[in-house]
């Protein structure tokens, strides 16, 4: 797929086209009149590599071993801290610390599926 | 409960595993059909549940790895015990589930409690035996494959061989022998050498059902490939290549996004694969690279929504799609916890819903309608009231019966034909 800022003339001169000769304007072109009204920097081809290397990497959380080991070592210091107020002394919303893994569950329980 | 990622019947059907977010798997058995109560038709129990994947940390990159289990595949049974692929994104893993109803007792070094015996007080010998014991199923790592892939592994598929399977990632594809855990052959590799110049990934892979040559992958420009392993060792020039061509007309900023191809499943007969994109169902003939057979809209009524879906992240949505064992019927999830089915000889299709609020057990499901505008019947559902969070992207069909698992988020559901 080729064209990148040849799109939004192409649009445009399309409405204009159907406008004049009564045409419906195909949804999928109305839809991207919308979104490019309301990002009007998105101009930038949908395939492109940015674009892509962004789903390379979707979802991946960074971690950050040095904050990671300081809250361990600051939990090894204090007993468990419960949850609550005390969590607020973990640094960064996204370090996990080994209270914030989730907890294995025993094998044996039942699954809640089966219910 | 946690949400489903992944749902999988075995190849006899005797057996469901659904694999979650919190690296779980869960497999369920259909229960023997009884003579006592013929109305049941042999439900589906929990077997067995095993945490499969933990988080783990790749220090070197700074990343969490999720423990979220991506794919179940299951291997055909050859023994007393079943064997199953689970896989996260970086990790495979074969599991062992085995049933163990027999314990030995009478040991002479130790007790029944496993206190070592003092051997001074020993004074005569007994031979251990093997006593019955109520069912325990144990569930066993048995290979890990681990540290083959750069990036996030979407599917593993099983070779009919039964001896080698492989893990597909977003740029390369891996065969693995069974046995062998510490190589693995590089049959796929489309890295460009400058990452700025990449325009494609790969979305999923699967392998021939009979041919133990032949794979096909596809990508997120919506083509497919299909590569013989005996041409080359490394597999980048495909065999064949199915594209179907664009409508120059309908091009649109989305017209990638939404062609992204986000499961692609061979037919049981291995003529035919089927391909899934944001809106539609595809059915291509393997001796026809130049446009599919079939095509049917799953949801046709979002393209005029594709604007909230871009913003909303839910045109990246990547739903699943089945065969029945017969190949007559396909099937796919939608949003709104709606499935849809599609009969491939009546050419008819239906959309049914999975949610306890609308339907009771054992109750037959009642055909759901969207209206797309103007009038709405009471009994439709407008565009604007979809729920875009209760999305279906999981489901599976038992093979050779019409009995199917559909996920909704963190339910399973298991739909039966009516019973006479």
């Amino acid at each position: 797929p080729l064209g990148t800022g040849a799109f939004t003339e192409e649009t445009g001169q399309e409405k204009q086209d159907a406008q004049e000769k009564g045409r419906a304007v195909p949804p999928e072109r109305a839809e991207e009149a919308k979104l490019k009204a309301k990002y009007p920097n998105l101009g930038q081809k949908p395939g492109g590599s940015d674009f892509l290397m962004k789903r390379l990497q979707k979802g991946q959380k960074y971690f950050d071993s040095g904050d990671y080991n300081m809250a361990k070592a600051k939990m090894k210091n204090k007993q468990l801290p419960s949850a609550g107020p005390d969590k607020n002394l973990v640094t960064g919303d996204h370090i996990p610390t080994p209270q914030d893994l989730p907890q294995r569950k025993s094998s044996l329980v039942t699954s809640k599926l089966a219910g | 409960a946690d949400i489903i990622s992944t749902v999988e019947f075995n190849h006899t059907g005797e057996l469901l595993a659904t694999g979650d977010k919190g690296g779980r798997v869960v497999i369920f058995q259909r229960e023997q059909e009884s003579k006592n109560q013929p109305h049941r038709r042999g439900e589906y129990n929990v077997y067995s549940t095993f945490q499969s994947h933990e988080p783990e940390f790749d220090y070197l990159k700074s990343l969490e790895i999720e423990e979220k289990i991506n794919k179940i595949r299951w291997l055909p049974q050859q023994n007393a015990a079943y064997f199953l692929l689970s896989t996260n994104d970086k990790t495979v893993k074969l599991w062992k589930v085995s049933e163990r109803d027999k314990r030995p007792e009478g040991y002479n070094l130790k007790d029944e409690d496993g206190r070592l015996r003092d051997p001074s007080m020993i004074t005569m010998l007994r031979v251990p035996v093997l006593r019955p014991m109520d069912l325990m199923v144990e569930a066993t790592p048995r290979r890990v494959f681990a540290n083959a892939h750069t990036y996030h592994i979407n599917s593993i598929s099983v070779n009919s061989d039964y001896e080698t399977y492989m893990s597909a990632d977003d740029l390369r594809i891996n065969l693995w022998n069974f046995e062998i855990t510490n190589q693995s052959f590089n049959i796929v590799d489309i890295k460009p050498a400058n990452m700025e110049e990449l325009t494609e990934v790969i979305t999923a892979a699967e392998f021939h059902p009979h041919e133990c040559n032949t794979f096909v992958y596809s990508s997120s420009k919506g083509t497919i490939r299909l590569c013989d392993m005996r041409t080359a060792a490394l597999c980048d020039r495909h065999a064949k290549f199915f594209e179907e061509p664009e409508d120059p007309s309908n091009r649109s900023f989305f017209s990638e996004i939404i062609s992204s191809i986000s499961d692609v499943k061979f037919s049981h007969s291995g003529r035919y694969i089927m391909t899934r994109d944001y809106l539609t169902v595809k059915v291509w003939d393997l001796n026809m690279e130049n446009r599919p057979i079939e095509t049917y809209q799953v949801h046709d009524y979002l393209r005029s929504k594709l604007c909230s879906l871009y913003e909303n992240d839910c045109i990246f949505d990547k739903f699943e799609c089945v065969w029945n064992g017969s190949d007559s019927v396909i099937m796919t999830g939608s949003y709104n916890n709606f499935f849809r089915m599609f009969d491939r000889n009546t050419k008819r299709d239906v959309t049914l819903e999975a949610s306890r609020e609308n339907s009771k057990p054992r109750a037959i499901l009642k055909p759901r309608k969207v209206c797309v505008g103007g009038k709405r019947r009471k009994d439709e559902i407008s565009v604007d009231s979809l729920d875009f969070s209760k999305k279906i992207l999981h489901t599976a069909w038992h093979p050779s019966e019409n009995i199917i698992a559909v996920a909704a988020t963190n339910n399973l559901y298991i739909f039966q034909d009516k019973v006479n």
